[in-house]
């Protein structure tokens, strides 16, 4: 890969890479914990919005984040031709023989 | 047929199961002893890093400790998943790229720098022993509770169980074992949980029941809500309502992320992955199987709470279930009638409270609470052997190649042959086996203060230095010392301080900014970061071929060469 190729590379790294870390920073320490009580005020079946958001729903939101990360990433390999999957499995292969 | 002979059947039957595998999984060198060759399958590797992370605290202590924090216990709910998603994006990919064996491999070649691998080498060993305490003491409870052996004889069990798969396989036995373990972990914990939430709410799914109304036999009426209502009732304080102070809470659940982040024994196992886009996939598979215990164990807390709050509030003490005397008989739940009156007053006012229940028992007993069938309460027994035994085989790894690759390979007797360095990496989980079952039998006063204690660390000490290392291409190696060292004394001191040397003054008036020492891994986080940038402001940048290898991690491709 050329400079170039790899200095916009890592950028679209850094921007998918932080604005993931938003949602999960948002979601865990803004609505499970700093807003919680204000969310609490609203009401789904037998839970509390916030008390659900911070027992469970933010556990989800952390698997779609790391599931949007990995498709994401995969579509930038492929747009910039990393080669990560190709190569380097017959890379490892000579390592461990 | 009794739950003690189901029990003995399941562990034995589990038990020979983890040997066969590895028997089959021999390691014949160093990188498959290290690494597992370094050909592990994604959604192998994430269901073993799965077991490696979902340790006896997981298993038998969290539902029950967050059964009596109610909404509070959150902290462990989500820094303990929450740390995954920093995992997965900041570290993982970039430390396989790297493709070394070791974190202190990442560390002393990153910052060039023989004494930052030394200081790498002691913070992993020093966490994992602290951690690795626990796990014997947890096996330790189940073996003396289920099997009625004393708890000497069921720590020994457990050490020669995991002394025997880890000296043999290594990695690669570890890793297979705990796939095993996983399944045998999570089924353990669903097959109780689901049990009790068709009990108590008709709903299959404890996720979906945490949120329903409560059967007629329970009384109906929102789960949540009842609970709230019976421990106002009974003085204690509201299930769904905090009482921690927000920073508290806020500064424990970043300790909890940042520090499952940078627990050494979780991170190697993204080098056991083929490549970078293996690994990011790994570290997705991992969140999924430990999201499934994770979000059930909030219902599990909840249904706990209830279910034993409804079997011994004001019953009388002569007609007390069977499991009632039995827990009683290990000092685990004691009961002093004050009044006199033979009946149980179970209540939030210390004075008239006449019933102690050890948190650790909750997920223990609840089945038994419950009434569920005998093979259902032995299932619980070899579940929760498996979570402890399966964390407590990764953090022997991590030990043993800390010792061998990092100190003696790396450091002071590079001329030694691969076969020589394997045989120092099987006697140092010797060594290691024997240490962590003396504090299995002899342990320190608070376990899961200690367990704790082993989060702040690493979260003080490596996420910063590996994040930097990754993410600063001009950290340099004076920058990550000195962060290192900053961020471990003050953690370590702070925790010291108010857990023994101090422990009158452990009380939110005298924490800094209100912080427990619980959070305090925070502060020694933040405080690294400061450190490192300015002592890297005052010393040369770093080398250009240093400066390479980073511009190298950043991309897929290739891994470069073990």
């Amino acid at each position: 890969m050329s400079d170039a190729n790899a200095n916009s590379y890592w950028k679209s790294n850094i921007k998918l890479v932080l604005s993931l870390m938003a949602v999960w920073f948002f979601i865990s320490f803004g609505c499970g914990i700093l807003l919680v009580d204000v969310l609490d005020n609203f009401r789904f079946g037998g839970f509390k919005l916030g008390f659900w958001i911070a027992q469970q729903g933010s556990i989800f939101v952390f698997v779609a984040l790391i599931y949007i990360y990995i498709h994401q990433m995969d579509k930038l390999d492929k747009k910039y031709n990393t080669s990560s999957s190709a190569t380097e499995s017959s890379a490892s292969a000579e390592e461990s023989s | 047929m009794s739950v003690q002979i189901w029990t003995y059947g399941f562990v034995f039957l589990t038990f020979g199961l983890y040997i066969g595998i590895a028997i089959w999984s021999r390691a014949g060198s160093t990188s498959e002893f290290y690494v597992a060759g370094g050909g592990v399958h994604p959604l192998a590797n994430g269901m073993a890093t799965a077991a490696d992370w979902m340790s006896a605290a997981s298993f038998i202590s969290m539902a029950g400790l967050i059964s009596f924090l109610g909404r509070d216990g959150t902290f462990y709910l989500m820094g303990w998943t929450g740390g995954y998603v920093l995992l997965a994006l900041l570290l993982a990919p970039y430390l396989r790229k790297f493709g070394k064996f070791t974190v202190p491999d990442f560390i002393g070649d990153r910052y060039y720098s023989q004494s930052a691998r030394l200081i790498a080498v002691f913070c992993a060993i020093v966490v994992s022993f602290v951690y690795v305490c626990g796990q014997m003491q947890g096996a330790g409870i189940v073996f003396s509770r289920f099997l009625e052996v004393d708890i000497t004889t069921g720590v020994i069990i457990g050490m020669a169980i995991v002394f025997f798969y880890a000296v043999m396989g290594g990695m690669k036995g570890i890793t297979y074992t705990q796939v095993a373990q996983y399944c045998v972990l999570i089924f353990a914990f669903m097959v109780p949980a689901i049990f009790i939430s068709i009990m108590m709410t008709g709903q299959p799914i404890p996720q979906i029941g945490f949120g329903s109304e409560l059967t007629e036999a329970y009384g109906g009426g929102y789960l949540l809500d009842r609970l709230d209502g019976m421990s106002e009732a009974l003085g204690f304080a509201t299930y769904t309502e905090g009482q921690r102070s927000t920073q508290d809470v806020f500064f424990i659940t970043a300790a909890l992320m940042f520090g499952t982040a940078g627990l050494p024994h979780v991170i190697i196992r993204f080098f056991t992955v083929p490549n970078v886009r293996d690994a990011r996939r790994s570290a997705g598979y991992a969140l999924i199987f430990i999201a499934i215990l994770y979000t059930t164990a909030p219902a599990v807390s909840a249904f706990a709470r209830t279910n034993l709050i409804n079997t011994v509030s004001n019953l009388e003490y002569s007609s007390a279930p069977e499991w009632f005397s039995k827990w009683e008989t290990t000092g685990l739940i004691s009961f002093d009638d004050k009044n006199g009156d033979g009946r149980i007053q179970y209540v939030g006012d210390p004075v008239a409270n006449e019933l102690n229940v050890n948190r650790d028992i909750m997920v223990l007993a609840n089945p038994e609470i419950a009434e569920l069938p005998n093979w259902v309460v032995a299932l619980v027994a070899a579940g929760a052997l498996a979570a402890a035994l399966s964390t407590a085989a990764g953090l022997l790894l991590v030990i043993s190649t800390s010792v061998a690759h990092d100190m003696l390979k790396c450091t002071f007797m590079p001329q030694i042959t691969e076969r020589q360095e394997l045989l120092y990496a099987r006697l140092s989980i010797f060594v290691a086996v024997l240490i962590a079952g003396y504090f299995g039998i002899n342990p320190p006063a608070y376990v899961a203060q200690v367990v704790a204690f082993a989060f702040g660390l690493a979260a003080a000490s490596f996420f910063p230095a590996i994040v930097l290392g990754i993410f600063n291409k001009k950290m340099n190696k004076q920058g990550a010392i000195a962060g290192m060292i900053a961020g471990f004394t003050f953690t370590a001191g702070y925790i010291i301080y108010f857990r023994f040397i101090n422990p009158a003054a452990d009380n939110a008036d005298s924490w800094l900014f209100g912080i427990s020492p619980e959070g305090i891994g925070t502060m020694g986080t933040l405080i690294n970061l400061a450190f490192a940038t300015v002592f890297a402001k005052l010393y040369p940048e770093p080398p250009a071929e240093v400066q390479e290898i980073v511009e190298n991690i950043r991309l897929p491709g290739e891994a470069i060469p073990r």
